[in-house]
């Protein structure tokens, strides 16, 4: 008797519902493609951690204690997105430090949470992926899901087996791109140095793509990129893992 | 010295618009974290040490009331004698109180964090007593009445072109036509000049880097046996440090040295640990004749017990700023104060108050290298958040910043009204920017797109079209 699906449900991330609705399409496939059942709570909207990171600890915990109750009785939850995986994994715990009711069901959800790559790779045992991509692409380890989830070699592995896709280490890919959510626009002459290093480091590459797996740092780069006239795309590596690059435009470019 | 901590925005800018400090940033920004990685994947149980540390630290700050009371008896016991000095004024006193009780016209400095925290040398100046500082960098930016911008390398800001201009200004009794364009050279120089001072000096100030309960005796290191000749030479040596670098043991210390010459350096130790118990005892051939120790509070026990203590574990190594993006983009100066960089970020609030340098916990993108690679495990972006979240409760953000952030949560409680919203918004934004696929001005993002595009969003929300996907299978 075949054991029942996986049932996941998918936290979309608020950028990704906003600004690139294709990301949270690659993730459905990918976990569908791994014998999940894929379902998207309606009560999610975001995080929370734009108030988090402002200090303003009320309206965060109260947004978080929404998410906690939309993502009960799941299986697993799924992010594309090491930021805000990492906010419910290892933030929505602490925040809760002083409650200890709501903390055991943060807890209790942390364990449940995953970010999308790690979890096909460590949860779903996935080795290899479906997918043709021709070029050479280069990879920016996002902050959150590289010191938060030790997120390095998963992505790094499913990329490996995406057909005519040749992967080249971008120097300094574990340094910030200066997104930062609302240090991005607080602090723009320092985030600006910070992507122009970034976006340095990568026209050097001669890459045709940069990947990156929280849309965040894409806005960040892939706006960079625009600015400084460069010809590298900038896509969420859901999408090429996902074989759905051709039905969107890099991030940032015109639709055909 | 004066706090600019207020203005870091603009000084963040100045330090962005500067070359020469963008050169100087750059080929130290490569080098520091470069020799860390390398000391460190010689020694595959540096995680293991730095839990070892972290313990030492903890178990010392748990009990900091023993063991500092611990090495006061044991500092007398050798003959030396225990200032304590509750705040800046109070050490400024005790130090100046010892220096006149000797008569003192000169002092030797070695360098030290403190010192520069209780603006020591502006105080001995203006009492008649002219300090000298011994350590390279220290010396300087003596020289160029410059504050540090780098708590291990004082000098950092500086390209060696500068400090051969600053030399041939200074020191005037030399050759003018002396070479003097490269690095040895400089130290020779310096060297040179300095060599007098240390034996005319009446009084020799160090900092420290460890205080040993068990023996009484404080740690200094330095790469450049500075340290050694500071507090040897005159008859007068004067510790100056604050409560948390006290440790129980010899062996702790040792364990602490072996992180912080790795993580500061990549090192394996340091050139000169140089220890100090007591001043010179009958049959000693050298050492001087007085052994004062001023232990400054200034704040640190008002982290016991509260949302900072963790940050009392700080080694003063310096890797969290060699680590940092913000750091080494807008440099040392910027932080407008004594302590830059992510622990400056932490600490300075604490010292001299959130009005002051509430900016500083402020200007961080969260991305946590400082962490990563803090020798102790101090959590510097939570410590940083729980500032926000004071300047939060205490309305101290701008209003319209503080509006707009609480308008936000409060439709993101309400998904129903957030979905249409940002449907609307995908809407919008994806018909205006589908030309193009991006935007170049925006309204009400005018700081994103002054400096970057903003990708234009594909035209719907995710969750309008997942909703549409599922009406149409039913
Ligand atoms: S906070 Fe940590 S990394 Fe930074 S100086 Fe202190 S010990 Fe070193």
């Amino acid at each position: 008797m075949p054991s029942p699906p996986v049932r996941v449900a998918l936290l979309v991330t608020c950028l990704v519902d906003l600004f690139r609705p294709s990301v949270g399409f690659a993730a459905i496939k990918l976990l569908e493609q791994a014998g999940c059942s894929v379902e998207v709570p309606r009560a999610q909207t975001c995080c929370g951690q734009p108030a988090y990171n402002s200090g303003d600890r009320l309206d965060a915990k109260a947004i978080a204690r929404r998410v906690i109750a939309a993502f009960a009785g799941y299986d697993y939850v799924v992010a594309p997105s090491g930021s805000c995986a990492g906010m419910v994994k290892v933030h929505y715990p602490e925040l809760f430090a002083d409650e200890p009711e709501t903390a055991a069901r943060a807890h209790e959800l942390a364990t449940r949470t995953y970010e999308l790559v790690s979890f096909l790779t460590e949860v779903r045992q996935v080795r290899e992926v479906a997918a043709r991509f021709d070029g050479a692409v280069t990879y920016h380890d996002s902050c959150s899901g590289l010191r938060e989830l030790a997120i390095k070699a998963q992505p790094r592995q499913l990329l490996a087996s995406v057909a005519g896709l040749n992967l080249r280490e971008l120097p300094g890919a574990e340094i910030c791109c200066g997104f930062g959510g609302t240090f991005a626009v607080k602090y723009a002459d320092i985030s600006d140095k910070m992507a122009r290093d970034k976006v340095a480091d990568i026209e050097r590459l001669g890459a045709r793509c940069v990947l990156a797996g929280d849309l965040g740092c894409l806005l960040q780069i892939a706006g960079k990129l625009s600015r400084s006239g460069s010809a590298v795309e900038a896509r969420h590596v859901a999408e090429i893992l996902a074989d759905m690059a051709a039905d969107t435009p890099p991030i940032g470019a015109p639709s055909a | 010295m004066e706090a600019t901590s207020h203005t870091f925005a603009g000084n963040a800018r100045a330090g962005l618009a500067n070359p020469v400090l963008r050169r100087a940033l750059d080929m130290a920004g490569a080098g520091f974290p470069a020799r860390r990685a390398e000391a460190i994947a010689r020694l595959p149980e540096f995680d293991a040490l730095r839990d070892e540390g972290k313990a030492i630290k903890d178990h010392t700050i748990g009990h900091l009331d023993f063991y500092l009371e611990l090495y006061e008896r044991q500092v007398t016991a050798a003959g030396g004698v225990v200032h304590w000095a509750p705040d800046a004024a109070a050490a400024r006193a005790a130090v100046l109180g010892i220096c006149r009780s000797v008569g003192a016209k000169t002092v030797t400095k070695g360098k030290s964090m403190v010192a520069e925290e209780i603006a020591l040398n502006e105080h001995l100046e203006a009492n008649g007593i002219t300090p000298v500082e011994t350590d390279l960098g220290e010396y300087i930016i003596q020289l160029r009445h410059e504050p540090p911008s780098h708590i291990i390398a004082p000098a950092i800001h500086l390209m060696k072109e500068q400090v051969e201009a600053t030399f041939r200004a200074a020191h005037t009794a030399l050759d003018p036509a002396r070479p003097l364009a490269e690095a040895p050279l400089l130290c020779g120089e310096a060297r040179a000049v300095l060599r007098p001072q240390f034996l005319t000096a009446d009084v020799g100030i160090t900092g420290a880097n460890f205080l040993v309960a068990e023996t009484g005796s404080s740690i200094i290191v330095t790469n450049e046996g500075n340290g050694d000749l500071t507090q040897t030479l005159p008859k007068v040596h004067i510790v100056i440090t604050s409560i948390e670098k006290v440790v129980p043991t010899l062996e702790d210390a040792a364990t602490l040295l072996r992180l912080l010459a790795r993580s500061a350096t990549g090192q394996e130790f340091s050139s000169y640990t140089t220890m100090s118990t007591g001043p010179r005892r009958p049959g000693d051939l050298d050492g001087p004749e007085q052994y004062h120790v001023v232990l400054v509070d200034n704040g640190r026990t008002a982290l016991l017990g509260g949302e900072f203590q963790d940050m009392l574990r700080c080694l003063r190594c310096a890797a969290c700023l060699n680590h940092c993006p913000v750091y080494t983009a807008v440099g040392g100066h910027a932080y407008g104060w004594v302590y830059p960089g992510p622990m400056g970020a932490v600490l300075t609030p604490a010292l001299i108050g959130l009005d002051e340098a509430g900016d500083l916990p402020n200007a961080s993108s969260f991305c946590g290298r400082c962490e990563s690679v803090c020798p102790v495990r101090i959590p510097l972006p939570k410590m940083m958040r729980h500032w926000r979240e004071r300047q939060f409760a205490l309305r101290k953000a701008p209003a319209a910043y503080r509006y707009g952030l609480g308008l936000w949560a409060w439709v993101a409680q309400r998904p129903a009204l957030y979905h249409a919203l940002v449907e609307a918004k995908a809407r919008l934004l994806g018909r205006l920017g589908r030309r193009r696929g991006r935007f170049r001005t925006m309204p009400l993002a005018g700081e994103w797109t002054r400096v970057r595009d903003m990708p234009a969003p594909e035209g719907r929300s995710f969750h309008a079209l997942w909703a549409e996907r599922g009406r149409a299978r039913r």
